[in-house]
């Protein structure tokens, strides 16, 4: 046995039942690290297919038209289908949601048809015996094109000038919202401070090292469905395919083993992935389909574009008084179904502010339609903009008071006892902890220290900053997010929770494994809940035709949502196991507990009946049990939050950068997280969900970005181009808790997998700019490149 | 005759195992192990070279499994992740990346860890900077990579410990 192995280290503790809380390891990561998982394209199905898409070149353009003559002659060719046939077969959707009012988004099929509207758009699909063959034979599919001109500048897209991209609409207006409260205008004019600042945020995208991928199985003899899918909502798929392929959905069957990375990319429904699923209805037969890196790039849904102004009033003891916001944000052509690519502009609106104790709020959001490739929810949605928004003009009317950034915001953070609260843009919070939090971080980083060492170092021209970020984070949502506004998509999961003759316990949940380590937290929450040791259980996800019916995995909900409809199944069938028990053993149930796979005297914790023993009469023997007694060694839970719209986190995070005046570039130096996400479950794994998610912020904040051609040509759709955060580019990060526990549920456990990503960008900003003070200089386009400090600086 | 489905024979050492096959000319090394012996532990990320995804042992050094043709590995002894883990040669890295959660998805895993096991053939005691620095071509998007340093770093300690140094 060498020195890591786990299996002593997870059994050895020092009581039964004590799993939530502790740093366990995680049941599938073994598999994973001897390559022993089964990510989609290692599945092989016989007679399966594989399909090529032939993609619009153009950003935006009218297919002339098609001519593939040549290509079916090609080795391998199966079928080569265009828009027009395909549209046959699947019903067209729509990306909008009656919640999210005026919103509007032209029907949208797999393949386009007559008109693409941007650079990557699938137009045929090429189904060969081979992806190669596939390959080749959509190189030489001939299609004659008319380009259009295209709509690319957000700024200019509601132009009366600019080109329409949908016919039906008058503008290339997809949804506005407004919020006022009143009082916006007086408050600024009798602030003693107003202070206005624009922030770009360019097109990012998630970056999954698993590409998206579908393999397809129609069975024409049962007019069934099944579908291997990297996705992060199967009973979603199931719903979508169902309905939009005109199969039945109990016939219907979403599958969704090992994903390599999801972050909110694999969530959408894509066109091409439509495509597949119907393509295998019309051949009969399994397709696969494996995005490679430049469909993924071209095509995965990218996020943020968002050009947005914050206005800030304070008094002149740094008191906020109001918060004023004008956000432009260009979604691509379409709005995506069926989530919409309006919630990350709403989430901007709903969140701006959101940590600080103010009664004036004003918000502006426009999202317009362009050519290029849709964006849509991505890990955090909103979050980043909306903290780096507040955060960044928090720091610049702190600066203008002459006052510490941390001590504005010790005077302004809303009061750790004055919840619950009802926040202007009309968020209600059950309880946080931001002052606890700002305590704990200036502690944690040493932050009068660092401050002295900043300024020591000044004198030496060595320019290093702080920057701080307070936020809060939509967690654990309720069907206020999408069931209110049509979508089908479930707010509510299920666990059902099994006792095997042998004492072992399958629990079977509707929320996904993604690699966050979902089915490691419900085998603690499982073993604790039924008083049984971790490897004595087995947790499933991932299949519609198995699990209970679920939203999955998205808006950090996995753990809270799932793991309270785990904890409620393991304590019925604990509480099912001593009806059993008491029967056999003709004691009162009152007397026994289950602990440590048996069941026991309460009281001393001597053994009466070990679980297996359970198990073989309940299952082998009933004969011996009364005579009107029936074991039920099976039970389902299912869990909906309902008292809150969203069940809020917060937290604050810092970060300490060097920049190069010279050069521009940055070095990320420490990071520091403080966050309350109420019980935390595993810490191991919560603060590598919280440390992951920083280091996809500073992708964000420094390196990532979808740029485009004044034609609308993504420039940099390979990994070689397009930089995310390699191991030299994450500095270490320092976590630290304060545990609320919500208390709508027994578990007490928020959401974790998003607040990294939601204010890293904000702190690493801070800390830049903070970097760049004696200079004068500020940086207001992300991701913050050398060559943007330098320009900031007058450099260049 | 299309140049893309020429074919060529080739005969190899696979996992201690010997292969013959006929393989088109333009098939990648990654390509090959997957599709043709389906050992899918070796995973595709970018098909550049940059992700470093299909790192696999070819002749003891580490190689990017898409910048090689199958061609060129005739005659060659090549290790994936299932042989290294059957023979036990990374299980230590194994139980250390599971024990600190260094992966999450786990779909860079298998390349991190053969990487690793390079890295510290090499140099069996570098500094936390110097791991970031090797595996800088092994892109990791879940963790953060601080995990996987540590994971790196313990065994590397836990190895100069048991040798005595």
């Amino acid at each position: 046995m060498s020195d890591f192995d786990q299996t002593a280290q997870e059994l050895n503790f020092d009581g039964p039942n004590s799993y939530v809380g502790r740093s366990v390891t995680r049941p599938n990561a073994r598999r994973l690290t001897q390559g022993r998982g089964q990510y989609v394209d290692d599945i092989v199905l016989a007679r399966m297919v594989h399909v090529a898409y032939v993609r619009s070149p153009h950003a935006h353009a009218r297919i002339v038209s098609i001519d593939s003559k040549k290509a079916a002659k090609m080795p391998g060719v199966a079928r080569i289908v265009t828009g027009a046939e395909i549209a046959m077969v699947v019903k067209p959707y729509v990306g909008v949601l009656t919640h999210l009012a005026g919103m509007r988004s032209p029907p949208q099929y797999p393949l386009a048809v007559e008109v693409a509207r941007w650079q990557g758009e699938p137009v045929v699909a090429v189904v060969a015996s081979s992806r190669a063959e596939a390959e080749d034979a959509a190189e030489a599919v001939e299609i004659a094109w008319e380009e259009l001109p295209a709509a690319l500048d957000a700024e200019r897209a509601l132009e009366p000038r600019e080109p329409k991209i949908h016919k039906e609409f008058d503008s290339n207006l997809c949804f506005q919202r407004t919020i006022d409260t009143g009082g916006v205008d007086a408050a600024m004019q009798s602030a003693h401070l107003v202070v206005e600042d624009t922030l770009h945020f360019g097109r990012h995208t998630g970056v999954t090292m698993e590409s998206r991928a579908i393999v397809a199985d129609y069975n024409a003899a049962e007019h069934s469905l099944t579908v291997y899918h990297a996705t992060q909502a199967p009973h979603m798929m199931q719903d979508i395919f169902s309905r939009h392929l005109n199969i039945p959905e109990a016939n219907v069957r979403v599958i969704c083993k090992d994903v390599g990375g999801s972050f909110g990319i694999k969530v959408h429904v894509y066109a091409d992935e439509m495509a597949t699923a119907a393509l295998s209805v019309m051949l009969r037969r399994p397709v696969k389909f494996i995005a490679d890196r430049l469909e993924s790039f071209l095509t995965d849904i990218h996020a943020r574009e968002h050009k947005a102004t914050v206005r800030l009033a304070c008094r002149k003891d740094g008191t906020i008084v109001g918060f004023d916001l004008d956000d432009l944000t260009a979604i691509g052509p379409y709005s995506v179904y069926p989530r919409t690519s309006g919630i990350e502009g709403n989430q901007v609106v709903n969140l701006v502010g959101g940590p600080y104790a103010h009664k004036a709020y004003r918000a502006k959001m426009n999202v317009v339609f362009t050519n290029k490739n849709v964006t849509c929810q991505y890990r955090a949605v909103g979050h980043p903009i909306a903290v780096a928004l507040t955060e960044g003009i928090v720091d610049l009317a702190a600066g203008k008071l002459g006052m510490d950034p941390a001590e504005f915001r010790r005077k302004n953070l809303i009061a750790d006892d004055a919840y619950p609260y009802s926040f202007p843009s009309g968020l209600k919070f059950e309880k946080l902890s931001h002052h606890q939090c700002l305590d704990k971080l200036l502690a944690l980083m040493d932050y009068r220290g660092l401050r002295a060492e900043q300024a020591a170092l000044r004198k030496k021209n060595i320019h290093r900053g702080i920057g701080l970020a307070a936020m809060i984070e939509v967690t654990n949502p309720s069907p206020a997010f999408y069931g209110v506004g049509g979508a089908r998509i479930s707010a509510q999961d299920g666990a059902t929770v099994r006792l095997e003759p042998t004492g072992m316990v399958t629990c079977l949940v509707s929320v996904t494994e993604q690699g966050q380590g979902t089915e490691g937290v419900f085998a603690q929450v499982c073993a604790d809940a039924v008083g049984v040791t971790i490897d004595k259980v087995r947790v499933m996800t991932g299949d519609t035709g198995v699990t209970p019916y679920g939203g999955g995995t998205w808006a950090s909900r996995g753990a809270g949502i799932g793991g309270e409809a785990v904890l409620q199944a393991g304590k019925a069938l604990r509480s099912n196991i001593l009806d059993i028990a008491a029967a056999v053993l003709q004691i009162d149930r009152a007397t026994l507990d289950v602990r440590a796979n048996g069941v026991v005297d309460k009281g001393s914790g001597e053994e009466k009946l070990p679980l297996q023993e359970v198990g073989r009469i309940g299952y082998f023997r009933p004969d011996t049990l009364p005579m009107k007694f029936q074991s039920e060694l099976t039970v389902t839970r299912h869990y909906t939050p309902r008292e809150y719209g969203f069940t809020f986190t917060n937290g604050i995070q810092a970060s300490y950068v060097e920049v190069d005046t010279d050069t521009g570039f940055v070095r990320l130096l420490r990071h520091w997280c403080v966050e309350d996400c109420g019980t935390v479950i595993n810490p191991l794994l919560v603060d590598e969900q919280i440390r992951g998610g920083i280091v996809q912020g500073i992708g964000a904040a420094m390196l990532e970005e979808c740029l485009y051609s004044a034609e609308g040509q993504l420039l940099n759709g390979s990994l070689a181009d397009y930089l995310v955060p390699m191991t030299g580019d994450a500095p270490d990060i320092e976590i630290a808790h304060v545990v609320t526990p919500t208390k709508q549920s027994e578990l007490g456990a928020k959401g974790v997998g998003e607040a990294g990503t939601a204010g890293a960008p904000g702190a690493v900003m801070n800390a830049i700019n903070d970097a760049l003070a004696p200079f004068d200089a500020r940086v207001c386009v992300q991701p913050f490149t050398p060559e943007r400090i330098l320009k900031a600086l007058g450099k260049i | 005759m299309n140049a893309a489905v020429e074919t060529l024979e080739i005969s190899l050492t696979v996992n201690g195992d010997r292969v013959k096959r006929s393989v088109p000319a333009r098939l990648n090394l990654a390509d090959f192990l997957r599709n043709e012996l389906e050992l899918t532990g070796t995973h595709v990320g970018c098909e550049h070279g940059v992700c470093g995804a299909c790192t696999v042992r070819v002749d003891g050094e580490i190689v990017r499994g898409c910048l090689m043709f199958a061609v060129q590995a005739d005659g060659c002894a090549v290790d994936t992740v299932e042989g290294l883990s059957d023979s036990r040669e990374i299980e230590e890295l194994q139980s250390a990346f599971v024990l600190y959660n260094a992966l999450q998805c786990g779909f860079c895993t298998p390349g991190i860890l053969i990487a690793a096991q390079a890295l510290l053939r090499d140099q069996p005691n570098p500094s936390r900077e110097r791991i970031r620095e090797f595996l800088s071509g092994n892109y990791c998007r879940c963790t953060g990579y601080q995990a996987i340093v540590d994971a790196i770093e313990a065994v590397a300690k836990a190895r100069q410990a048991r040798s005595g140094r």
